[in-house]
């Protein structure tokens, strides 16, 4: 039985976009409330997903399948599983918030700025359903154009230099990858005499270990890491973060970056588990360089969202540390960190998209006392922050708790230098909090400070809300990626033991 | 006899449509009203969709005529479809642009219809001589266009570079054409391809005579190094007819290149192929590089269209109905695209004079929200971006290099198209980022500009959506060939 709600999800943003076309320029109430509706729709249409979605089975579901291009093996494929669920829940979940965050602070060209946001969820959550290697690269280039846009045309003031060293750093990734696509798939058709984009078929394809098989992991996973972005390729992401609006940050942080780390879940290990093993120790290190290089960095900035950005250079890590442990409890650790960093670091970008909306600057020597002048938005900051550095309670804390338990079965001296993270990370939030937060206040302008209006608080609420209720009680999401997860170390170790019985004649 | 006659005169049916039609519109072009011309784009355009129709038409034919120096197989056809979007995107941009800019006479359609006859006429050819004939007729009315706009100096340049480099691209071509004549007895391609098979490679008066032609081809489809006249004419030339340099020309020299290579000269592939590889290297390399650094906005698609030229190297190099198949798909992606954003440009204007430097484009998505979108995705398939044309025929193209073997050549290729990315960006970066200075204008299309533009962009995005049919369409076209 096939059902539509997985296209229905895709596209209802893009059918949101079109009737924002159609309105007229004039009218940015209207265009705002069109767009809210419409990501609101999406989130509600997704939300069945989660309660429909079967835990105990690893397949895909809810999937569709029609052909598209018959002739070259190319579908249009999606499905979910455990590992994309929670992504596209958390896609739809923010876009609402983002455009929310919005309302205000974007004061020119509604009616395009809404119209992209959407194209660009649609492009998201694409990334996250399709299940043929062809969609999969249409829908990760094809949302390339509409972040660039955002940060290009509603960034601060070097957009235009950002958006480009965004779009060059993660086109070039993306090109190599789609060499690799296509190398797969013709080694995957002489080997098999089945010519097919189709993942779930060419998952099931043993490539036989070695310098082939190495390359395309090296092809995939350039993509992925500067998406990441893996340190040294995250030097395009401070500049798109600062220069980005408060949205483009959130969504960045939120759901852009979890591509790179979805992308070596959904490809990189599945498809290439011995070079995935062999590597393992390259990414080992340079997630632990990532860690704590964005950590140190983190500790000097006088810039708050420079910090936040850096931060993510620092979590990310965390992530792939996880994901390459290739044992349950660093696998489900990463996928749940990956929507924690989702949710902290989304919400931080909100926190300092407010008061640049307040103050007009982003500088942690220009705050100061907030305590005593915005109460509840000093308390809702201090839950973030110290969910974002993991403290025990908080989301933050089941994910990297489980990262470190699964890395530390693999690599001893890995785990013990991500545990130094986790206390740079404490250094430079609180220290930044502190300075921001606490103390008197030096400036006269933060004064007249408002509190949070309802606007804000309806923002930021279901996120404090999400972000408590994972740190208590995380057995509802990690329940329904377990089986994907188990799936899927079973089936890179039943590759990476078999012999390449499928061996690829060479062309 | 008649039967003969009727068969040789169906194998020509398309040029003999385009050529009636130049007939008439010279003797349109004597009667009054005297002044306006516009009305003669119509007619012109009449002819072009009355060939398009006989092509159509005459799909799936076979037929070999004139002793076997004229063929009309599908891969002909497929050409006539190309060379008559190109042609009819041309027509429908030029009238209102030739009037603004006070140049509106009939000769021009009669010689953008003459162009065309030359471009059919090479893409059915399988003769030397023949392929020689349409590449003059083609060739002598563009320099005429080229020179157009005859009061600019730079039209001048334009028309004097492109005549005199062409006429020593001809002369090597027909210096070539004698050298194969002298040393096999033939200029019929097919005789030649028995030759060539038959050991008449190693023939060095017959490896000389097929590199100078491949020179004289070099030169026709602005390969790297033979590419210098390329910005220079770009630039000079008026827009509509740079359009149709870039995209008709180009696509007819393709059609006879790729015929002499598959006809003829494809028991030695192995050697052509290696040569083809470094000129698709050279070319995408150079287009892209030089590219970054152009102000104007025609000099820098002309620089982009070498690189495009030799993306299109990459599926002739790959081989096959998949390399050769893209080829032919990618022109036709690259005629709708290109036609098309030269279509959106000769509409920018500044103090009434044209006005295309990149900045002339600065807050054209503020002044013009549809102009600007539809340039925005004219430059994105360029780019080759998802889901427009221009992915799916790189797609496709890289493919095939990947196919074959030539990992490293589709691996160059994909870095160009990063590079490439930077210079088309540069373009929507001006149009939707930068407030335009001073005050430039931007003509609103008239209906016939408009409906050029719709086309196009129905063609760049239904070939980046739907794919299929017309590549398997594509694909089906070289087979006569591979045969």
């Amino acid at each position: 039985m096939t059902s539509y709600v997985l296209s229905l999800v895709t596209f209802v943003p893009t059918l949101g976009a079109a009737l924002i076309f159609l309105l007229p320029r004039r009218s940015d109430a209207l265009v705002k409330i069109t767009a809210l509706v419409t990501t609101l729709v999406t989130f509600a249409l997704s939300v069945p997903l989660y309660a429909r979605f079967d835990p105990t089975a690893a397949d895909y579901q809810f999937v569709e399948q029609a052909p598209w291009m018959p002739t070259l093996g190319v579908s249009y494929h999606l499905g979910v599983d455990g590992i994309s669920l929670l992504l596209v829940l958390l896609t739809t979940f923010l876009m609402p918030l983002t455009l929310l965050a919005s309302w205000d602070s974007i004061e020119r060209r509604w009616k395009e700025f809404s119209i992209t946001m959407l194209l660009l969820e649609t492009g998201m959550l694409g990334v996250f359903l399709a299940l043929d290697l062809f969609l999969f690269y249409v829908f990760w280039e094809a949302m390339l154009i509409p972040m660039y846009l955002i940060i290009g045309i509603w960034g601060g003031p070097n957009r235009v230099y950002a958006a480009i060293k965004f779009i060059l750093y993660t086109l070039t990734g993306s090109l190599l990858m789609l060499v690799a696509i296509l190398a797969l798939y013709f080694l995957h058709g002489t080997a098999t005499g089945i010519y097919t984009f189709d993942l779930p078929v060419i998952a099931r394809f043993v490539l036989p270990a070695g310098r082939v098989q190495d390359l395309l992991f090296l092809a995939f996973a350039l993509a992925f890491a500067v998406k990441v972005p893996m340190w040294p390729f995250h030097t395009w992401l401070p500049d798109a973060h600062v220069e980005a609006p408060t949205s483009g940050s959130v969504i960045l942080a939120g759901v852009l970056l979890k591509m790179g780390t979805y992308g070596f879940l959904r490809f990189c290990l599945p498809l290439f588990p011995q070079a995935s093993l062999a590597f393992a120790p390259w990414m080992f290190t340079l997630a632990v360089i990532g860690i704590l290089y964005g950590a140190w960095v983190s500790t000097v900035q006088a810039d708050i969202k420079k910090l936040v950005a850096y931060s993510s250079v620092s979590h990310l890590g965390f992530v792939v540390l996880g994901l390459f442990t290739l044992n349950p409890q660093g696998l489900v650790g990463g996928i749940i960190q990956m929507v924690n960093h989702g949710l902290s670091t989304g919400a931080l970008f909100l926190i300092v998209g407010m008061l640049y909306e307040r103050r007009h600057t982003r500088l942690i020597a220009d705050f100061g006392g907030l305590w005593t002048v915005m109460p509840a938005m000093s308390v809702l900051f201090l839950i973030v922050c110290l969910s974002s550095l993991g403290l025990p309670g908080l989301n933050g804390f089941v994910g990297e708790f489980l990262i470190l338990v699964g890395t530390f079965q693999v690599n001893r001296l890995a785990a013990v230098l991500a545990t130094a993270g986790i206390i740079f990370a404490a250094v430079y939030l609180l220290w930044m909090y502190q300075r921001v937060v606490f103390g008197p206040v030096t400036r006269e302008e933060n004064r007249r400070l408002a509190d949070l209006s309802a606007r804000e608080w309806v923002i930021l609420g279901p996120v404090l809300a999400l972000i408590i209720w994972i740190g208590v009680y995380p057995v509802p999401f990690t329940s329904k990626t377990e089986a994907s997860v188990q799936a899927l170390i079973t089936q890179v170790q039943t590759k990476a033991a078999a012999p390449a019985a499928l061996a690829p004649r060479t062309p | 006899m008649t039967e003969a006659l009727g068969g040789a005169l169906l194998a020509i049916a398309p040029a003999i449509v385009l050529t009636l039609t130049a007939f008439v519109l010279m003797v349109l072009d004597l009667l009054p009203p005297r002044g306006r011309r516009g009305h003669l784009a119509f007619v012109g355009l009449a002819g072009v969709v009355a060939a398009l129709v006989t092509t159509l038409l005459l799909w799936g034919s076979d037929v070999s005529a004139f002793r076997g120096m004229v063929v009309l197989d599908n891969f002909a056809l497929f050409f006539n479809l190309v060379i008559g979007y190109a042609t009819g995107l041309v027509l429908l941009v030029s009238m209102d642009y030739l009037r603004r800019r006070g140049q509106e006479s009939g000769e021009f359609y009669i010689l953008v219809l003459f162009a065309a006859v030359g471009m059919v006429i090479m893409a059915s050819a399988n003769d030397l001589i023949v392929i020689f004939l349409g590449l003059e007729t083609m060739s002598l009315s563009l320099y005429v266009l080229a020179g157009f706009f005859r009061s600019r100096i730079e039209a001048g340049e334009a028309s004097m570079k492109y005549f005199l480099l062409g006429a020593f691209a001809s002369g090597f071509f027909v210096y070539g054409i004698a050298l194969i004549f002298g040393s096999t007895g033939t200029t019929n391609l097919d005789k030649l391809g028995a030759a060539v098979a038959a050991g008449a490679s190693r023939d060095p008066l017959l490896l000389i005579g097929f590199g100078l032609l491949i020179v004289g081809f070099g030169f026709k489809i602005s390969s790297v190094p033979f590419h210098m006249w390329t910005a220079d004419v770009y630039e000079g030339a008026p827009t509509s007819v740079t359009a149709l340099i870039a995209t008709g020309s180009k696509a007819a020299a393709f059609a006879a290149f790729l015929r002499v290579l598959l006809a003829s000269l494809r028991p030695v592939q192995a050697d052509w192929a290696l040569l083809l590889w470094g000129m698709a290297v050279l070319s995408m390399t150079v287009g892209n590089v030089v590219a970054l650094a152009q102000q104007n906005l025609k000099r820098m698609l002309a620089f982009s269209s070498i690189a495009h030229g030799g993306y299109m190297l990459v599926g002739i190099v790959a081989g096959g109905a998949l390399g050769n198949g893209s080829v032919l798909f990618y022109l036709l992606v690259y005629t709708f695209t290109t036609a098309g954003a030269f279509g959106v440009i000769l509409l920018l204007e500044r103090g009434g004079e044209e006005a295309v430097r990149i900045e002339d484009t600065a807050g054209l998505a503020v002044r013009h929200p549809l102009l600007g979108l539809t340039l925005t995705i004219f430059l994105l398939s360029l780019i080759g971006i998802p889901p427009t044309a221009g992915f799916v025929g790189k797609f496709y193209l890289f493919g095939a290099a990947v196919r074959s073997g030539y990992i490293w050549l589709a691996v160059i290729a994909v870095l160009n198209s990063a590079i490439a990315a930077y210079y088309y960006l540069r373009v929507i970066v001006s149009m939707y980022m930068r407030d335009p200075e001073g005050t430039p204008t931007t003509v609103v299309p008239s209906f016939a500009g408009a409906l050029a533009l719709v086309v196009a962009l129905w063609g760049v995005v239904q070939l980046g959506l739907m794919p299929a049919p017309l590549f398997d369409l594509a694909q089906s076209a070289v087979l006569p060939l591979l045969r």
